[in-house]
C-alpha cells in the first residue's frame, strides 16, 4: 500500500471509484438479502420459534426465547433494506464492511427464525458444537499461520492433523490420555520438521512437500489401521478427555455451557492462540519470524538465521497441528478411523486466509466455519424444506463467497512459497 | 557447464536445451529408479514394522509384479487404472504450467461423470458414433465449466484457487448425493443411491473381450493417447499454450507483454476442468457404467501425484499415470495373494514423490551414480 502515497490524482481518483463500486455491490448483496428474507422467510413463517436458552439441570435456568416468526423477519428484511439503501447513499467508508457482516449476521438470525417457526430449537446446544467444531480448525489454520508467516507453504496440515489423530488413539491407548497427547504433539512437530528439511534443505516444491506428507500419513496411517488395529482392537481405543467446567464461570448462563463448559481442547486452542498472537507480534523472536517470511536477504543480512528460524517455526506449526489432531481420536471418540480428518486440514487452510494471517483472524474465521458446520447438522434434525445436501454445501458455499468477496487480494507474507538460498 | 561469463552460461543453457545432457539422464532415469527402489525397500521396512513376516513381504512384491505387468489380464487393468489418472493428469500438469494450483479435478470428475451418465442414459436408440462423442463431451463441458468457476472466481477476485477448488471438491459430493436420490436419475426399483445404466450406444466400448470376456480395457485408451497428443500440441505449439506457460513462469512478465491474465487463468482452469471432466466420463462410460456414490475414489487426488510426478510435461504425465495405474493393480493382486493392506501403495507412492520431486535427497542418499554437484553446476 506504499505506492498509493505517493501516486497521482488520477489513481487515487481510481481507487475512489473503485471503492464507490465496492459499496455498490454490497448493497446490491444487502437488498438482495433484504429480499430473499422478506418474500421467503417472512411471508412463509407462521408461529413462533421457540429458542432453548438452558439445559433444565444448569444452575441458573433461563426462559426459552420465543420469537414471532414473521413479524421478526418482517424486521430483519426492514433493517437489511435500510443497510443496503445506506450503502448506496453513502457507502464507501470504514462502514462497509461492518454493515456487510451484521447483514450477514441477522440474514442467518431470519434463517434460523424460519426454520424453527413453529418449533423449539437447542441455540446453547449449537453454539456449544460450534466451539467444538471451530477447534481443528483454528488449530490447523494455528499452523498455517506459524508456518506462512516464515514463507514456508503449509499445505501439510491435513497431515499433520491425521498424524496427531493417529498418535492420540494408538499412544493414548497405550500410556493414557495424557501421553497420548505428548506423542501427537512430538508426531505433529516431527512432520513439522520433516518439512522443514524438505523444503529448507532440500529446497523442494513447498506444495509439492505438503501434498507428499499429505499422501505419505493418509498412507502409514490406513494401512497401519486397517493392517493392525483391524486385529488388535484394544490399541485404538484411547480415554477420551471430558468436558470440564471452569467453577463459577461456568455457571453464567448462556456463554457459561458454550464456552466454559469444554474439554481440554477448547482451552487449549484459545490459549495457544493468545500465545501465538503475543509471540509473533510481541516478542523479537516473533519480530525476527515475520521479518523471514517477508524478506529473507534481508533477515539474514541482519544475522538472523534464515534457515533455523524456519525450522523452528515450522516445526511449532507441526506440533500445534498434532494437538490439533488428538481432537479427533482424544477429544471425541478415542478410536481412529481411515481419514478421520476428511478434508479439515483444508479447511483450516481457508481460515488462515480468511483471518489474514492473523492467529486471532483464523480463530475467529474457524468460528464461522464451525457455526455453518454446526447450524447444517442441527438443522437436519429440525427438518426444513430445503434438501440436506444443499444444507451440508452451505459452509462450503460460505468459504467461497468469503474468500472471494471479503477477503479478496489480500496480502500472504511477501516471500511466502519461495525458498531462500544463502548466498 | 562450469561458467565463466553471463554469455557463456546462456550459451551452454541453449545447447543444452537441443541436445539433452547427462544432467538430464540423471534427472530423467536414474533419479526416478533410484526413487521406486527406494520406495519399495521403505515399503517392505513398514511392513517389517507391523509384523509381516519376510516371506510374505516377498510375495506380496512378486504379487505387485504379477498383478501389474504378468499377464495380460493385469497389463489390461494397468492400463484401464491409468486411463483416469493420466486424463486428469494431463489437466492438472496444464494448469501447473500455467502457475495454477488446481486440487479440484476430484469435484470436476465428478461433475464430468454426472454429466456424462446423463447423456448416456437419456438417448436411447441414438447412433453410438453420435451418443458416444456427445457424452464424452458432456463429461468434458461439464468439467470445465465447474473448473472455470474457481477460474473465474482467481481471475475477477483474486480468490485462491487452491481454497475455491478444495470447497468445489467438497460441494461436488453432496451434489451427486443429491443427483443420486432424484427420481429421473436414480434407476427403477432401487432404493439405494445409484444412477440408471449407460445405454451401450454411449458406452465405451470394451477392446479385448475377443481374447477374454473379463479384459476391462475400454476404448478410453485412445481417448487418453489422443489427449496426450493435444495437450503437448497445446502447450507447446501453439499461441495459448506459450501464453499459459509464459504467466506461470512469470505472471508480471507475462502482463508486461500485452497477455491477458484474467483470460489466461480463466481458459487454462476450463482446459484443466475438461480433461478431468474427460477422465469422470471415462470411468462412468468405460467402467462402471452407472454413477454410484464415491465413484470419482479419490482419482483427482492420485491425479496430482501423477502431474507431479510427470513434471507437468504431458509424455511425463503419462509414464507417471502408467506407473501409478500398476501400482493400483498390483496393489489390488497383493491385497488378495498376501493379505497386505492395498493402503500401503499409498505409502509407496507418496515415497517415489518424495525422491522425484526432491532430487537433492536422492542424491544424498545415494551419492555414487551422480557426478560432483560441483560437477554440474550449471
Amino acid at each position: 500500500m506504499a505506492a498509493v502515497s505517493t501516486t497521482d490524482l488520477a489513481s487515487a481518483d481510481k481507487l475512489e471509484t473503485h471503492k464507490t463500486r465496492q459499496a455498490r455491490i454490497y448493497g446490491f448483496v444487502l437488498i438482495g438479502l433484504a429480499a430473499l428474507v422478506a418474500i421467503v422467510f417472512a411471508l412463509e413463517s407462521a408461529g413462533e420459534a421457540t429458542f432453548r436458552l438452558s439445559h433444565p439441570r444448569d444452575t441458573w435456568v433461563v426462559p426459552n426465547l420465543v420469537v414471532p416468526a414473521a413479524p421478526f423477519n418482517f424486521l430483519a428484511a426492514a433493517v437489511l433494506a435500510l443497510l443496503g439503501v445506506r450503502q448506496f447513499m453513502r457507502g464507501g467508508s470504514k462502514w462497509s464492511m461492518i454493515s456487510i457482516a451484521a447483514g450477514c449476521a441477522i440474514a442467518v438470525a431470519a434463517f434460523l427464525v424460519w426454520a424453527t417457526a413453529g418449533k423449539s430449537f437447542s441455540l446453547t446446544g449449537m453454539l456449544s458444537a460450534t466451539v467444538v467444531a471451530a477447534v481443528p480448525i483454528a488449530l490447523g489454520g494455528l499452523a498455517g499461520v506459524l508456518s506462512e508467516r516464515v514463507a514456508v507453504v503449509n499445505i501439510a496440515i491435513e497431515g499433520m492433523l491425521l498424524a496427531g489423530a493417529f498418535t492420540g488413539a494408538l499412544m493414548g491407548s497405550l500410556l493414557g490420555g495424557w501421553g497420548g497427547l505428548l506423542c501427537a504433539v512430538i508426531v505433529g512437530g516431527m512432520f513439522g520438521f520433516i518439512l522443514a528439511a524438505l523444503v529448507v534443505t532440500y529446497r523442494m516444491d513447498q506444495i509439492i512437500a505438503g501434498v507428499v506428507i499429505n499422501l505419505f500419513v493418509l498412507g502409514v496411517t490406513s494401512y497401519v489401521s486397517s493392517q493392525v488395529f483391524s486385529e488388535y482392537r484394544a490399541l485404538n481405543n484411547a480415554p477420551v478427555f471430558r468436558a470440564w467446567k471452569i467453577p463459577f464461570l461456568g455457571d453464567i448462563p448462556v456463554i457459561g455451557s458454550v464456552l466454559f463448559n469444554q474439554n481440554l481442547f477448547v482451552y487449549g486452542a484459545v490459549i495457544l492462540v493468545c500465545v501465538a498472537t503475543y509471540y509473533l507480534f510481541h516478542t523479537r523472536y516473533g519480530l525476527r519470524a515475520r521479518s523471514v517470511g517477508e524478506h529473507p536477504r534481508a533477515a539474514d543480512t541482519l544475522g538472523i538465521n534464515v534457515y533455523s528460524t524456519r525450522y523452528i517455526n515450522v516445526t511449532l506449526a507441526g506440533m500445534v497441528a498434532g494437538f490439533g489432531g488428538a481432537w479427533f481420536t482424544l477429544g471425541s471418540v478415542g478410536r481412529f478411523d481411515e481419514n478421520m480428518t476428511g478434508g479439515l486440514g483444508y479447511i483450516g487452510l481457508a481460515a488462515m486466509i480468511f483471518g489474514r494471517w492473523h492467529p486471532v483472524g483464523a480463530l475467529m474465521a474457524a468460528l464461522i466455519f464451525g457455526f455453518a458446520d454446526s447450524l447444517q447438522q442441527k438443522l437436519a434434525i429440525v427438518r426444513t424444506p430445503i434438501p440436506s445436501e444443499f444444507l451440508a454445501m452451505a459452509p462450503y458455499i460460505a468459504t467461497i463467497v468469503v474468500v472471494a468477496g471479503f477477503v479478496g487480494r489480500s496480502r500472504p507474507p511477501a516471500a511466502d512459497g519461495k525458498p531462500y538460498v544463502k548466498e | 557447464m562450469t561458467d565463466t561469463s553471463n554469455r557463456d552460461t546462456l550459451t551452454a543453457k541453449l545447447l543444452q536445451r537441443a541436445a539433452p545432457g547427462r544432467a538430464e539422464f540423471e534427472d530423467l532415469v536414474i533419479v526416478p529408479i533410484f526413487a521406486v527402489i527406494v520406495a519399495l525397500i521403505v515399503g517392505a521396512l513398514v511392513m517389517l514394522a507391523t509384523a509381516v513376516d519376510i516371506q510374505t513381504i516377498g510375495r506380496s512384491y512378486l504379487a505387485l509384479l504379477q498383478g501389474s505387468v504378468g499377464s495380460i489380464n493385469s497389463l489390461s487393468e494397468t492400463l484401464t487404472s491409468a486411463i483416469p489418472l493420466v486424463l486428469a493428469g494431463l489437466g492438472l500438469a496444464l494448469g501447473f504450467r500455467a502457475g495454477l494450483f488446481n486440487i479440484g479435478a476430484e469435484g470436476q470428475i465428478i461433475v464430468g461423470g454426472i454429466a456424462a451418465v446423463i447423456v448416456g442414459f437419456s438417448f436411447p436408440g441414438m447412433p453410438w458414433i453420435i451418443h458416444l462423442p456427445l457424452a464424452l463431451l458432456a463429461g468434458a463441458v461439464a468439467g470445465g465449466l465447474y473448473a472455470s468457476i474457481a477460474g473465474w472466481l482467481r481471475a475477477a477476485t483474486g480468490a485462491h484457487e487452491v481454497i475455491s477448488t478444495i470447497m468445489l471438491n467438497l460441494i461436488s459430493y453432496r451434489l451427486l448425493d443429491y443427483m443420486l436420490g432424484l427420481t429421473w436419475m436414480q434407476r427403477e426399483g432401487r432404493s439405494d443411491p445409484v444412477s440408471k445404466s449407460v445405454v451401450p450406444s454411449a458406452e465405451l466400448p470394451r477392446l479385448l473381450t475377443d481374447i477374454d470376456p473379463n479384459l476391462r480395457l475400454h476404448a478410453g485408451i485412445f481417448v487418453m493417447i489422443g489427449a496426450v497428443i493435444l495437450v503437448y500440441w497445446l502447450l507447446f505449439k501453439t499461441k495459448t499454450g506459450f501464453e499459459f506457460r509464459a504467466s506461470g513462469e512469470n505472471p508480471d512478465a507475462a502482463r508486461y507483454a500485452g497477455m491477458r491474465a484474467s483470460l489466461i487463468i480463466v481458459l487454462a482452469m476450463a482446459t484443466a476442468g475438461a480433461l478431468a471432466g474427460l477422465a469422470g466420463a471415462n470411468q462412468v462410460l468405460g467402467v462402471l457404467e452407472r454413477a454410484t456414490p464415491g465413484f470419482s475414489a479419490g482419482i483427482g487426488f492420485d491425479a496430482i501425484s501423477v502431474a507431479l510426478l510427470g513434471r507437468s510435461h504431458p509424455i511425463g504425465v503419462l509414464f507417471a499415470g502408467l506407473l501409478f495405474g500398476a501400482l493400483e493393480a498390483g496393489g489390488r493382486q497383493m491385497q488378495v495373494d498376501a493379505g497386505v493392506s492395498i493402503d500401503l501403495i499409498g505409502i509407496i507412492q507418496a515415497l517415489i514423490i518424495v525422491f522425484i520431486a526432491a532430487p537433492l535427497l536422492v542424491r544424498a542418499i545415494f551419492p555414487w551414480g551422480f557426478r560432483k554437484p560441483a560437477e554440474r553446476k550449471e
